[in-house]
């Protein structure tokens, strides 16, 4: 009786917490969906960022995405983040089945040089990666930003293929290797076949840090027809300085698409998260 | 022939590695010791940049401020993400439903996070201002983003929204560690909560607890995005941060040479903190071979 009404409070205790947690922690998104669906005159009179519309608009929406330019800036990072998340996982997993079947010199060298650059401040690099693509030609195109997302996801991306791939028992690949199989093969109808779910974590959070990314296409782009939609949504503050209702319909919009593969994805980014152990 | 094997599958990806991240380094520490504007010759002048930035009060004031960020991080980002993934962790109906909603920050860029938290910040209508003034609190109420005395914990503030829920995560996994078995032992040698928690789940959770601290003082040390977003380093450089001030100092300014010692100099710092992951990693490797 007493361990029953006991069990009852602690239920009673996770339900509060946990619920003044969520909701504390879901007011920022519900101010910028209040300011999206604001008019104009509504931001300016009454200045309350909190309250819900007392009109509510999607003329916001339309304004962000046809005068905002946010169709086009969708267009260019869904092509930048498609582009460089595959890009990246086809080349990771190649650095990945080396590192893990074969036993070489540098072996522990390029793992480790793999491992530490992930965690670099971009700092270190911004000046040579953009004289570099001065000199190439390859600023202000999507192909350089593209190319820079791929190697440098490259280090987190091996790391964590190898630390997955490493659990696959080396049975498999010794009895493909006695059959005669080459080792592009082995890697092609064996190994990757069995990778599929930590290439799907992988290609989650990939997909949402690069659609995420602001300083490489600051650094990288200049053009207005080239801006991804981080980049487009702080022009937009330049653009309607105060028609905070828009900047937030921009900024929704923006959201919307991590949001959503996260939505759908959760437990491959979380366990993406887990199993690399770093980074975020 | 079996020999060169692994190498044909590393030599692209190792090849674009080391163009745009291994060479690079090499490339910022040479420019740290030169005079140049990114456009015309490069002049050496030695360790001119690095002395000239010790007494730069801005830099001093960036780097203050990143240690700012750093104990905000540590102190408050580790605690609460535990405090969140011990309470989610009881596996009541709806712990899913919670987790959704205190994980989706995570999936937002910072350009989103910045803007939306200046709304919040506000002075006049933000959230948090009428909040206080309807608490009767309206002596507390300031311009979060323009009074340099606060704007920093503001910032700190609006990057926990998304931190905290990293470090749960990180909690989670590590929980999923724990041996249940002997929390139920001690439980029925009549150990109560704290003291189940404290001898028992904490040392389990060590090794999550060191990738935790490392990340978070490491992410503290990039912190970026979001300050150039929501004050560019302002008013004067109050809530400047090293990262923020090497983008101003080498692309507003085109004093490339003393960009790069900032940046130098910020690698360095975090040096030691990469080193320390990169050793429990190859520890960690070690056991498994």
């Amino acid at each position: 009786m007493r361990t029953r009404r006991k069990k009852w409070l602690y239920a009673l205790l996770f339900y509060v917490c946990c619920t003044f947690i969520a909701v504390l922690w879901m007011i920022p998104f519900l101010v910028a969906m209040f300011t999206a669906f604001k008019t104009i005159d509504e931001v300016f009179m009454l200045r309350n960022f909190w309250a819900p519309p007392r009109t509510w608009t999607l003329e916001n929406f339309k304004i962000a995405w046809k005068e905002g330019k946010m169709s086009r800036y969708f267009v260019n990072t869904l092509w930048v983040t498609s582009i460089s998340v595959s890009g990246t996982l086809f080349l990771s997993s190649l650095a990945a089945f080396a590192l893990s079947w074969y036993d070489f010199k540098m072996k522990k060298p390029i793992l480790m040089i793999f491992v530490a650059g992930m965690l670099i401040p971009f700092q270190m690099l911004l000046i040579p990666v953009y004289k570099f693509s001065v000199v190439t030609g390859l600023y202000d195109t999507l192909t350089g930003v593209i190319l820079f997302h791929i190697a440098f996801q490259l280090g987190f991306c091996t790391f964590f293929l190898r630390n997955f791939m490493i659990t696959i028992p080396s049975s498999l690949f010794d009895a493909a290797r006695i059959d005669g199989a080459g080792a592009f093969t082995i890697y092609v109808k064996i190994i990757m076949p069995l990778m599929k779910p930590a290439v799907a974590a992988l290609a989650i959070l990939e997909f949402t840090w690069i659609w995420n990314d602001y300083l490489w296409s600051l650094i990288l782009l200049q053009s207005d027809i080239k801006k991804t939609v981080t980049i487009g949504l702080t022009t937009f503050q330049g653009q309607w300085i105060s028609s905070w209702n828009i900047i937030a319909a921009g900024s929704l919009l923006v959201a919307s698409v991590p949001v959503v593969v996260f939505l759908l994805f959760q437990s491959y980014f979380i366990k993406g998260l887990t199993f690399g152990g770093i980074k975020g | 022939m079996r020999k060169i094997t692994p190498y044909l599958f590393l030599i692209v990806p190792l090849a674009m590695y080391i163009v745009w991240v291994l060479l690079p380094i090499f490339q910022t520490v040479i420019v740290s010791f030169t005079r140049w504007d990114g456009m015309t010759k490069m002049r050496f002048v030695g360790f001119q940049n690095y002395v000239q930035l010790f007494r730069d009060r801005y830099f001093v004031l960036s780097f203050t401020n990143n240690l700012k960020w750093m104990v905000g991080f540590v102190l408050l980002s580790i605690p609460l993400g535990l405090l969140f993934a011990l309470l989610m962790d009881q596996r009541f109906p709806g712990h899913r439903v919670y987790k959704t909603l205190v994980y989706l920050p995570m999936a937002l860029s910072f350009v989103v996070i910045g803007q939306i938290w200046s709304w919040i910040l506000e002075p006049t209508g933000g959230i948090v201002n009428t909040f206080l003034r309807w608490m009767g609190l309206s002596n507390l109420a300031r311009s979060w983003l323009s009074d340099p005395k606060v704007v920093t914990y503001s910032l700190i503030w609006a990057a926990l929204w998304r931190q905290i829920p990293y470090a749960m995560v990180l909690f989670l996994a590590g929980l999923q560690n724990v041996n249940r078995e002997r929390v139920e032992a001690a439980m029925v040698d009549g150990a109560n909560a704290f003291q189940r928690f404290w001898y028992i789940i904490l040392p389990e959770l060590r090794p999550a607890m060191v990738v935790a601290v490392t990340v978070n003082i490491i992410d503290s040390l990039r912190a970026f995005d979001i300050v150039y977003v929501m004050t560019r380093g302002g008013p004067y450089y109050s809530s400047s941060v090293m990262a923020n001030y090497m983008y101003i100092q080498a692309f507003h300014n085109y004093r490339m040479g003393y960009g790069a010692a900032i940046a130098v100099i910020q690698f360095l710092i975090t040096l030691v903190f990469i080193l320390t992951y990169v050793l429990n990693v190859m520890r960690r490797e070690e056991r498994e071979i």
